[in-house]
């Protein structure tokens, strides 16, 4: 951290700024993870953290660098794409997980699609849980 | 066209990563084009199913829109986290009809809602078009049916159908 | 004066971020299910990687870029092989 006093003072509160709310949010996020009381209000906590809270600092770290160097440093942004682009998947994953579980065990009262539709098809589709749709 | 170059997309979006990921100079150039004109030919080992992009002027849009309500949305989830068990809320599963039937549409609408805070993508079956999400904050079903249906459904289907 | 305000700040998110993965080790060791411990572990993975990016930004050097780019990889493979395990009970068929 030495050699940054000619660093230009309002591109630091700003990368001070978007580091503080990205980490604040994703803490938020972990905190939610913590908090909320079944799986599936806990499926939407990390997405904060991967959203805004990354994006946050991700920014952050393109500011400091680009203007640390005095040229664009933009190889950040492929973090962002691959954690934007990422995250949904394996969140989808794991919901799918574990509703494949919850029904299997029949534990929890999770709707299924037999409530308004012919039952033929309603079995049908229970009958594949892992259908790739 | 298509037999010397089968993904140009692919191809193109492989020689801007390389060239993020070193310095940009002739040399890295010439070899990321190399080795993303080789990775093409390899996805078509896989044999993908081709998305067919009809509406190119309505991605920015889309976009635009979902970093919007993303923004929206994180800013509501983290005050239900904050607020913590003070406001009693029911989060709860809602079922929705989509009329989307187009694979990658509904790929990109998964992602969408699932990077949504607030909103995740459970299960969608595709012989009846039924699809169920877990909403954080449910107040008024009838209204996120609605929501996903005129906002994002029908501008993916403009897009991809 | 810039170089006091990066550094309060670093200090302060890198702190966050810690309390982040804290948080999330906490999901990963109670459970109460599988699948609680590996969105637990997926968030563990996130701020792991956000974290080494304030590292980067506070050594002013890019190299931790690239160690933040393989844990985003690894946090995604780790992730999806689990839950592909706990759907199916095994990973690779």
């Amino acid at each position: 951290m030495t050699g940054l006093d000619d660093f230009p003072l309002w591109a630091a509160i700003l990368v001070s700024l978007l580091l503080l709310a990205g980490s604040a949010l994703t803490l938020l996020g972990t905190i939610g993870l913590v908090r909320f009381k079944s799986f599936y209000e806990r499926v939407h906590a990390p997405t904060l953290g991967t959203t805004c809270g990354a994006g946050g600092i991700l920014i952050a770290s393109m500011l400091f660098f680009s203007v640390l160097q005095s040229r664009l440093a933009l190889h950040e942004l492929l973090i962002t794409l691959f954690v934007t682009v990422t995250t949904p998947v394996t969140l989808m994953l794991l919901a799918r997980a574990a509703i494949y579980r919850d029904r299997t065990e029949g534990k929890a009262k999770i709707p299924g699609f037999q409530n308004d539709v012919p039952p033929s098809s309603a079995m049908a589709s229970d009958a594949r849980p892992d259908d790739p749709g | 066209m298509r037999r010397v170059l089968p993904y140009p997309l692919l191809t193109a979006s492989l020689i801007l990563m390389w060239l993020l990921l070193n310095s940009f100079s002739l040399g890295h150039l010439l070899l990321g084009a190399i080795f993303a004109y080789g990775a093409s030919w390899a996805m078509t080992a896989l044999q993908p199913a081709k998305p067919r992009i009809r509406r190119w002027d309505m991605i920015p849009r889309l976009f635009f829109v979902v970093l919007g309500d993303i923004f929206r949305s994180n800013i509501a989830v983290a005050g239900i986290i904050l607020q913590g068990k003070r406001r009693a809320r029911t989060p709860g599963f809602v079922i929705i009809p989509l009329q989307l039937r187009d694979r990658t549409g509904l790929a990109v609408l998964a992602c969408i809602l699932t990077a949504t805070p607030g909103t995740a993508w459970i299960e969608y079956h595709a012989d009846n078009g039924r699809l169920l999400i877990h909403v954080l904050d449910l107040v008024d079903e009838q209204a996120w049916i609605e929501l996903i249906r005129d906002r994002y459904a029908r501008m993916l289907s403009e897009i991809f159908e | 004066m810039s170089a006091t305000i990066l550094l309060w700040s670093l200090t302060l998110s890198q702190w966050m971020l810690v309390a982040a993965m804290g948080c999330a080790a906490f999901r990963v060791i109670g459970g109460p299910r599988a699948q609680d411990r590996v969105l637990g572990l997926d968030a563990l993975y996130v701020a792991a990687m956000l974290l080494i990016l304030t590292f980067g930004i506070r050594s002013g050097s890019t190299i931790y870029f690239e160690a933040a780019l393989v844990i985003a990889l690894l946090a995604f493979v780790s992730t999806a092989a689990l839950a592909k395990f706990l759907m199916r009970g095994e990973v690779i068929e």
